[in-house]
């Protein structure tokens, strides 16, 4: 994937650094960021605007916690799709609801025959094989094989963060 | 448990938190809620970790750096051991043990490009093991929505 733009400049990297961890639960978050970085309000809201625009920033927004939640099951479905369908089938599978993630990524070769990645999350894992299932309808003759690859531990979890 | 409000609280927050001086005002809006009883619930959420994070969410590659799905077939004697070495890199950033004969799916996230080819070496080394980098050369981006 190409960068999307330009280096943060050293205030960006301080809003960043300063919001990694989460938004200040309070009535005006923005505010309160811009105070602990020396600048405005309405400056951090334009840098973050920007930030959205270039792509620095997906979105500004909530993680479920899938656990929490009920969705206890998460099944990495893998597909081995033809090259010259894996653009369009992809962005169809990206837009299940049950597809939290969706990728196209190099195969290697034996080991490893697949070229498209789809998070599927379950209340079990008979879900996310009927999930899957789905999945590989909407594939159809296209798809030349797949697996389902459950997490059976979690062995690290922490987000990206910039050091301190 | 979340109840029907938080539920639409986090599909409308995935679709977008507003930017502007009383964002959660804002949100309450569509929710009959007022300001103090949104922060109230996002509190909650997080306090009993429904959600794993709210603000911002940073794209690595975009600010420069990259992130590689990889993945190792580690020998089940060595598993505990080959954990502890993956892990100790403070740029591994997911670890997950999966059923498959590549057991090990792990996700590097740098702040330099060239850094993933050069960690992949290190852990190779590191371990004896093959490491298997899977750079996304595509992504399809959708929200996760849960079930009003």
């Amino acid at each position: 994937m190409k960068p999307l733009v330009s280096q943060p400049d050293p205030l960006d990297l301080a809003l960043i650094r300063s919001t990694q961890g989460g938004l200040p639960l309070e009535p005006h978050p923005y505010a309160a960021v811009a105070e602990r970085i020396g600048t405005t309000e309405a400056d951090v809201i334009a840098r973050l605007e920007r930030m959205m625009e270039s792509g620095v920033v997906r979105r500004i927004g909530l993680v479920p916690n899938h656990y929490r939640l009920g969705l206890t099951a998460n099944g990495m479905t893998v597909w081995d799709v033809e090259d010259s369908e894996a653009e369009r089938l992809g962005s169809w599978v990206g837009a299940l609801d049950f597809v939290s993630h969706c990728y196209l990524r190099p195969r290697s070769l034996p080991e490893w025959p697949y070229n498209l990645f789809a998070m599927a999350h379950g209340a079990s894992r008979e879900e996310v094989q009927l999930k899957a299932q789905r999945i590989g309808d909407l594939l159809g003759s296209a798809c030349r094989g797949s697996d389902i690859l459950f997490s059976t531990r979690i062995l690290k979890k922490t987000g990206l963060r910039l050091g301190e | 448990m979340l109840d029907e409000i938080d539920r639409a609280i986090i599909n409308q927050f995935q679709g977008g938190f507003p930017l502007s001086h009383s964002p959660f005002a804002e949100v309450g809006a569509k929710f009959g809620l007022d300001e103090a009883q949104v922060i109230e619930r996002i509190k909650a959420m997080r306090d009993e970790a429904s959600i794993t994070r709210f603000g911002p969410l940073f794209n690595a590659d975009a600010m420069g750096g990259a992130f590689c799905l990889c993945a190792m077939a580690v020998p089940s004697e060595r598993f505990d051991e080959t954990v502890a070495l993956v892990n100790a890199h403070r740029e591994v950033a997911h670890n997950y043990q999966r059923a498959h004969a590549l057991n090990m799916w792990f996700v590097l996230a740098t702040e330099k490009p060239e850094r993933i080819a050069e960690l992949c070496a290190e852990i190779e080394a590191q371990t004896g093991l093959r490491v298997f980098a899977f750079p996304k050369t595509r992504e399809f981006f959708v929200e996760f929505r849960v079930r009003a």
